[in-house]
């Protein structure tokens, strides 16, 4: 296998772009990332989006797309899992790059889910219709149940719950692109409405439109587009048990700790070499038993991360420094390109006021589901 | 619902029967191929107790629209004396007040009505024992 970098990203307004649709959304961060590396021609595409059937009634969006970039011709594969949909998208473009069969490849997401479609439904494919969806809970509801199972088992509370949501919007407040751009109190999260008891209106992320693209080359060709290209050490993915109600612990996420574990095998790194992380909250449980299925706390300890400041910017391991799902925004198949992009910027010396200092290794982890697929991608400097 | 699919699903739904791998005794709810547990192929039909108790729940106040007029609702993962695991609503007593350990039975109920010419679906919904 060939080592594979990124030499350029582009992305869209994370938010309600009502005068924007899925071709324009993908088409603006596409041509971003293009133009960033100066590059008018490409080998492949790849397209992270859960359901523009759904979504939009569009089906068949990959030549859709490559026509509409102006890349006729170019194959082009729409990929599909879930709210993983991005991250997988990378990790097919990442394969493609690495065995030799192409130079230049596009990873992107997009989904436009503010378009008149039944989110709540829609959203719920992603859970298992025959024996979840038929009894009536949402995606809000299994990791709501998710979330009580942390608390009966560890003695998580409410106010961790909010500590995340507090903090991912204290970081989203410093990110131009985020859906939300504004920080919130505690009493504020704790006082929101009750979607599924006992997650609150702002233990969630919004529904969000928007895309986002990156352009992976292979290492040796990368000072040909960028002066300072991202370095993709390894890639994890793995699956779970589709339904909640098989894992035999509600409250521990196998695929993330499955992909996790593969991916510091590949990168032959371990967590605590990790400076920087995007990780997938969803939900603000999500964050919590994404941080120790990543390892980055110990088993049941997730929840005192975001209280204590750890993951806070300037703490032991700033996570979500973009303002995470929460803050930023979550177009389902956009967001595991998103928050590849944010530890590109982090990388790079670029995020501004969200800067870690020193960054030189980053972590990316997305999902898909309740948790029943999960992909983890390990960046470094170069 | 397309009848063919609810009428495919009326054994696993509407009489509770499951696989009982032969290789490892785990009772699979709804019936698989394959056991998730050892990966094992042979299996009898079994059928589970009409009881069980909570392992973990949530009370739904945004409903899917099919269930907006009986929110907030009770639904949890109920896990059977034979040790499956399914996911259920709880009914017929306070929301707020169903949790981790609780005993219940499950009962034959409607569980939604698609439209004014849609088919009645039928299913379990668990209740307090008291």
């Amino acid at each position: 296998m060939r080592d594979v970098a990124i030499v350029a990203a582009g992305m869209t307004q994370f938010g309600e772009l009502w005068e924007l649709s899925l071709r324009d959304l993908f088409v603006e961060a596409a041509l971003e990332a293009l133009r960033n590396a100066r590059v008018d021609h490409l080998d492949a595409i790849y397209v992270g989006n859960m359901s523009g059937g759904q979504f939009v009634g569009q089906e068949h969006v990959g030549p859709l797309m490559a026509d509409h970039l102006g890349m006729r011709g170019v194959p082009t594969t729409r990929v599909e899992s879930a709210c993983a949909s991005g991250g997988v998208a990378l990790r097919s473009a990442f394969f493609e790059v690495a065995s030799g069969m192409s130079d230049l490849v596009l990873a992107a997401g997009v989904e436009k889910m503010n378009d008149g479609a039944d989110v709540t439904n829609v959203l719920a494919t992603a859970a298992d219709q025959e024996t979840e969806v038929y009894h009536g809970i949402t995606f809000p509801g299994l990791y709501a149940m998710i979330a009580r199972a942390h608390m009966q088992a560890h003695g998580t509370t409410l106010e961790d719950l909010a500590a995340v949501s507090v903090k991912n919007h204290r970081h989203g407040a410093m990110n131009p692109k985020a859906q939300f751009r504004q920080e919130v109190t505690m009493e504020q999260v704790m006082a929101s409405s009750l979607v599924a008891d006992p997650l609150r209106l702002l233990h969630c992320s919004p529904v969000s439109d928007g895309a986002a693209a990156v352009l992976l080359c292979p290492l040796s060709r990368a000072r040909e587009f960028t002066d300072r290209p991202v370095k993709i050490r390894a890639s994890g993915f793995a699956t779970g048990s589709m339904a909640l109600a098989d894992r035999p612990d509600p409250a521990f996420l196998d695929a993330v700790s499955l992909a996790s574990g593969r991916a510091y095998e590949m990168a032959h790194l371990g967590p605590a070499q990790i400076d920087v992380a995007e990780v997938h909250d969803c939900f603000a449980i999500a964050e919590i038993c994404v941080l120790e299925a990543l390892c980055f706390t110990e088993r049941g300890r997730g929840a005192q991360a975001a209280r204590t400041g750890e993951t806070t910017l300037g703490g032991r391991l700033p996570v979500n420094t973009s303002g995470g799902l929460k803050s930023k925004g979550h177009p389902v198949g956009a967001t595991g390109v998103a928050q590849v992009i944010e530890i590109f910027e982090q990388l790079r010396g670029e995020a501004g006021d969200r800067q870690v200092k020193d960054a030189a290794v980053g972590l990316a982890q997305n999902m898909g589901g309740s948790g029943a697929s999960s992909v983890v991608h390990i960046f470094e400097r170069v | 619902m397309p009848s063919p699919r609810y009428w495919r699903e009326i054994p696993t739904r509407l009489r509770l029967e499951a696989g009982r791998c032969l290789d490892c005794q785990k009772v699979v709810y709804p019936a698989r191929k394959i056991c998730p547990g050892c990966g094992g192929a042979r299996f009898e039909a079994t059928r589970l107790s009409r009881e069980g108790k909570v392992i973990t729940s949530t009370v739904v106040h945004i409903a899917p629209s099919e269930f907006q007029m009986e929110a907030p609702y009770a639904i949890a993962i109920v896990e059977t004396p034979e040790g499956a695991r399914l996911m259920v609503q709880v009914v017929d007593c306070e929301p707020n007040d169903v949790g981790p350990g609780m005993a219940v039975a499950l009962e034959f109920r409607r569980i939604r009505k698609e439209g004014k010419s849609g088919i009645l679906c039928y299913g379990h919904k668990a209740v307090p024992v008291r």
